[in-house]
């Protein structure tokens, strides 16, 4: 006993110490990250970020340098406190503000004291930095936009949020992120990748060197330039177009599904969102809740498509056979059906109509008819119902285009087992639905589906997805966006329908928006529409919608225009339509009266009506 | 017997090379944990890795000097040592030099040396000296006291110079009077106080009473043959009343507070955990800091001089009294577990080699050198871990420091030359 009590001993600290270690070390430690060791300070070098082009190369987003204020309160001196507010365009308050924050945050780390200072203020500033020890200029690289126009396209860059941050641990505080249009649908490509260096630091937070001598340390890939399809001109043209409106114009190459323009009215100035102004911008365009400037109209707006729909109403009735392009329908004014003699109105003066003359004349009565005639091609209407609406989805409707822009909405096409939910117990029929034929009911498009389903009835059967990207660093890339999507109608039944809207500008509803030496071929459409304004369900004036594509023979632009409460198709949308098509085909436009009357034209008072307060009128201008 | 010349540098080697390794890894740590930016070269003495460099030249010649010496000289001279170094320790209250709160140091120009660490192997054998005296019988109460005087006088004037770390050393030759002979109850009795300390400071001196009163009395009337006897069990009860007020008396108001703070952190009197959290930020922000770049070292360890927490210098005097938490950094489970068997290893040899020795001299003053060392281990590693409370002693070997490693050379090797001597006749 005598010899072993330190023998012993001596084992048992050995034993102890181990399970010590190893509760330390093993049991107690996660694997050891670089990432997390506050020994390890992570210093981020910003490649640049990519520029972005349009189609004709005219360049339309760069950087510019962005100097910020920064400040070490620790490290500040007694100063001039006047001269340095007279040089930053504050006063005093403002300074304490701004000081007593920084010292909040920590008097030892630098923070951002005033963000975003002119290229002027900087070049005062730094010639008297000297004067105010503690502060230091950082600089940082913003957007510089070399245009006004394409806000809703280009989309902005803001600092990431904690939400984005989650998402995605490439970001930290501080970074900026796409956070619209294209900068967010190709961030990556754009905003390329960071450097990163590990310094090692001491305990008093000071830097002591490069960890392992930079073993771990990478150089910043740069970000890579993108050039998008938009035609810079054309878009230009159409937001000039559409100022003092609100709606959308999607224009599209219907040979490649290629954008060339994507107006959202009313949009803003790309360049309110940089600089120190930035959130007080943002927060204006973010509460215009009338105008909604943040929103782009022509990718989320959805609305009842109206008459432009007939046209595939048309193309499905001639692929399921049941009427032929020599089918006639006397028209009395007026579809009546079902048994309660229900009536349908119809504007197209009446008479004896054709397949054609229906369409140059948006006949109410012989769409009906189709749509009735194809939905009661099979006794169980849910099952042609089905037929339908699959014939339709092959345009694009009624689902994401898959395009890559960063929104979209589906839309709406309804198939049988959607009466069959509304009606369980009701046996419905081609009567109980009828207003889809004319592009009412339960259809709902948004502009850029309706600009598709243009481009592809212009290719006679199949379209592109459309996209915004043409070119990476001039490589051409994504696949997908050059495979043909194909229509489920027959190629040979196009040939009427296009002669009908052909007609439709030759003798039709849009005949006095011809474009000498231009083929075009359009339709008109008008849309009832309904708001809530305190919660009550309010009719507003129509909706003002127009498809149409040019030349007749191999179409170069398929475009489609929404101009809200624009009263009917012809009336706005129309003279828009023709007015782009002439301007991306001639490259000027001849229509100067027309031109004129739409640059002029605003429908604010229309867009106020709802929230004056008063009863109001509908269609009365 | 014959006397054998070549037998006076038969040395050990398994112990000789189990102290080079410790010395040699222990300058590598020291090196790691003294860099900073600007490396210039090995020799810079500017630096205690430079320092250090010379220490371990001195300690050669030093361990040259004590092999060549005859082995009886250590006998012979051992009271004049112990003198020597008695009058060196009073020297430090006219010439000390102040360092962290202690006043233990001799300055010489710049080099500094530290009398307590040499008093060390002077006490152990002063002690084998006296206690392998043919005169001596340690299990006689005289001489028991006497022996205890003779440890207790270099603690003592330590102590005074406010190097309680130190003094606590000097208890482990607790292991050298318990192996020669002194009766049992004062082991029963340490254990006991032991017990009896933690218990009174954790729960307070009323229960722990409490609790041994109603043991003592179940030990009375159910176990003990002759039950009507009383007056042992109140004997006991009150001894151990008057303990625990006087272990209470002692933590409230002879230690002080940074010393009070350390216990109460380790016996975790404090039970609000942000409370706690925050006595483990300041009071052990050494502790704090050691454990957390122990545990960052993971299982194979981040590589030498690569301990992020050992280059920022997170732990504060991490090249002496927390070079451990370096080994454990940069060396991770696997290597700090290999120190950890190397100092088992070499004071289990230094035991082993101490118990075949003839001599009760050279056994005596083993067990001394044995005990030195594992109180050092015990204590220094136990301090960097946060198994033991914060006590500021160094690592044998690895701290840097001249003082030290030469006191910790000429302790081993003081032995190692009795021990290669043991065939010999005196």
């Amino acid at each position: 006993m005598r010899k072993i009590l330190l023998f012993g001993m001596v084992i048992l600290t050995g034993v102890s110490f181990i399970a010590r270690l190893f509760y330390l070390q093993i049991y107690e430690s996660a694997d050891y990250d670089l990432n997390n060791d506050n020994a390890i300070r992570k210093v981020f070098h910003y490649p640049k970020r990519g520029y972005i082009y349009d189609r004709n190369d005219s360049l339309l987003v760069a950087n510019q340098p962005s100097y910020d204020v920064m400040v070490i309160p620790r490290e500040v001196e007694p100063l001039d406190t006047l001269m340095f507010c007279d040089l930053l365009k504050i006063d005093r308050l403002k300074f304490l503000k701004y000081y007593k924050r920084a010292k909040r945050y920590s008097p030892r780390l630098p923070s951002v004291f005033l963000p975003h200072l002119s290229k002027e203020d900087y070049a005062f500033l730094s010639e008297n930095l000297r004067k105010f020890k503690g502060f230091y200029i950082q600089k940082r690289s913003v957007r510089d936009y070399q245009t006004s126009i394409g806000a809703n396209v280009l989309g902005y860059i803001a600092e990431a949020n904690a939400k984005d941050i989650k998402k995605d641990s490439y970001y930290k505080l501080g970074d900026l992120i796409g956070k619209q249009g294209v900068e967010i649908s190709y961030e990556k490509t754009l905003r390329g990748i960071k450097g990163v260096k590990y310094i090692q630091k001491d305990i008093y937070n000071r830097d002591i060197g490069a960890y392992k001598d930079g073993a771990f340390d990478t150089l910043p890939v740069p970000g890579k330039d993108l050039k998008i399809t938009i035609d810079s001109e054309l878009q230009a043209y159409g937001e000039l177009l559409m100022q003092n409106k609100i709606g959308g114009i999607v224009a599209i190459e219907p040979s490649s599904g290629e954008i060339l323009s994507l107006v959202s009215a009313p949009s803003y100035n790309p360049n309110l969102l940089v600089g120190r102004e930035r959130s007080k911008n943002y927060t204006t365009l973010y509460l215009d809740s009338i105008h909604r400037p943040l929103i782009d109209k022509g990718l989320v707006r959805m609305h009842e498509p109206g008459s432009p729909f007939k046209v595939l109403v048309a193309l499905t009735a001639l692929q399921e056979k049941v009427i032929k392009t020599n089918t006639n329908l006397f028209c009395s004014g007026q579809y009546v059906y079902g048994k309660n003699k229900r009536t349908m109105q119809c504007h197209c003066g009446g008479g004896y109509r054709n397949l054609d003359s229906a369409i140059s004349y948006s006949c109410n009565s012989y769409f009906a008819m189709a749509f009735r005639n194809t939905i009661e091609k099979y006794d169980n209407s849910s099952q042609s119902m089905d037929i339908w609406s699959d014939h339709i989805k092959s345009f694009g409707l009624g689902a994401f285009l898959g395009n890559d822009l960063s929104v979209g909405k589906k839309g709406n096409i309804p198939d049988g087992s959607y009466y069959d939910k509304w009606y369980p117990e009701f046996k419905w029929g081609a009567t109980t639905i009828i207003s889809n034929a004319i592009g009412q009911g339960e259809i709902l498009v948004t502009p850029i589906q309706l600009a598709n389903m243009t481009a592809a009835i212009a290719n006679k059967g199949f379209y592109f997805t459309p996209h915004i990207m043409k070119a990476i660093e001039n490589e051409e890339i994504i696949p997908d966006f050059k495979i043909p999507k194909q229509t489920s109608i027959d190629p040979k039944y196009y040939e009427p329908i296009i002669e009908g809207m052909y007609n439709v500008y030759n003798k039709g509803t849009a005949s006095f928006l011809k474009v000498p030496g231009i083929e075009i071929c359009g339709k008109t459409g008008t849309a009832e529409n309904f708001t809530k304004v305190d919660g009550v369900r309010q009719q507003l004036t129509d909706h003002s919608i127009f498809i149409a594509f040019a030349p007749k023979e191999n179409p170069k632009i398929a475009v489609a225009v929404l101009v809200e409460n624009g009263r009917y198709g012809a009336r706005w949308a129309g003279r828009v339509a023709s007015l782009m098509i002439e301007k991306y085909i001639k490259g000027e436009v001849s229509l100067k009266r027309m031109e004129q009357l739409v640059i002029e034209k605003s429908l604010e008072n229309e867009y106020l009506k709802p929230y004056s307060g008063k009863p109001f009128k509908i269609n009365d201008q | 017997m014959n006397v054998i010349r070549s037998n006076s540098f038969q040395l050990d080697w398994i112990a000789v090379i189990i102290f080079t390794t410790l010395v040699i890894f222990g300058y590598f740590n020291i090196l790691s944990a003294s860099t900073s930016g600007e490396f210039t070269s090995y020799l810079d003495i500017t630096k205690p890795y430079g320092k250090q460099l010379m220490f371990m030249i001195g300690s050669l010649i030093l361990i040259t000097v004590i092999l060549t010496v005859d082995a009886k000289f250590y006998e012979r001279f051992a009271s004049i040592l112990y003198l020597g170094s008695i009058f060196s320790l009073i020297g430090l209250f006219v010439f000390g030099k102040q360092i962290n709160g202690a006043t233990s140091w001799y300055d010489f120009g710049g080099l500094t040396l530290q009398p307590s660490e040499f008093a060390k192997f002077a006490t152990a054998l002063a002690l084998a000296k006296y206690i392998s005296d043919l005169q001596t019988n340690i299990k006689e109460r005289r001489d028991q006291i006497r022996a205890g005087i003779l440890v207790g006088l270099p603690a003592i004037l330590i102590l005074l110079q406010n190097d309680a770390g130190s003094t606590i050393v000097f208890g482990s030759l607790f292991f050298v009077f318990y192996r020669e002979g002194i009766p049992q109850y004062y082991l029963l009795f340490g254990v006991f106080l032991t017990i009896l300390g933690i218990s009174t400071l954790k729960f307070s001196a009323i229960a722990t009473n409490s609790v041994i009163a109603v043991l003592l009395l179940f030990y009375q009337f159910f176990i003990k043959r002759k039950k009507k006897k009383f007056r042992g069990t109140i004997a006991i009860l009150l001894c151990s009343i008057c303990l625990s007020f006087g272990v209470e008396w002692a933590y409230t108001k002879v230690l002080q507070k940074h010393q009070q703070d350390r216990i109460g952190l380790w016996l975790r009197l404090e039970k609000d955990p942000e409370k706690l959290q925050a006595m483990k930020r300041n009071i052990s922000y050494n502790l704090n800091e050691s454990e957390k770049a122990i545990r960052s070292g993971g299982t194979f360890g981040k590589g030498f001089m690569d301990g992020t927490r050992t280059k920022g210098k997170f732990v504060p005097e991490q090249h002496t009294d927390y070079i451990f938490s370096t080994v454990g950094e940069e060396w991770g489970f696997f290597g700090s577990s290999m120190v950890v068997i190397l100092f088992v290893l070499l004071i289990l040899r230094i035991v082993y080699l101490a118990e075949q020795h003839k001599s009760q001299f050279s056994r005596v003053y083993g067990y001394g050198v044995a005990s030195i060392l594992f109180a050092h281990f015990l204590i220094n590693i136990g301090m960097v871990m946060g198994l033991i409370p914060t006590i500021g002693i160094p690592l044998p070997f690895f701290s840097y420091g001249g003082s030290g490693l030469w006191a910790f050379t000429i302790l081993v090797f003081i032995f190692l030359k009795l021990d290669s001597n043991r065939l010999n006749v005196w």
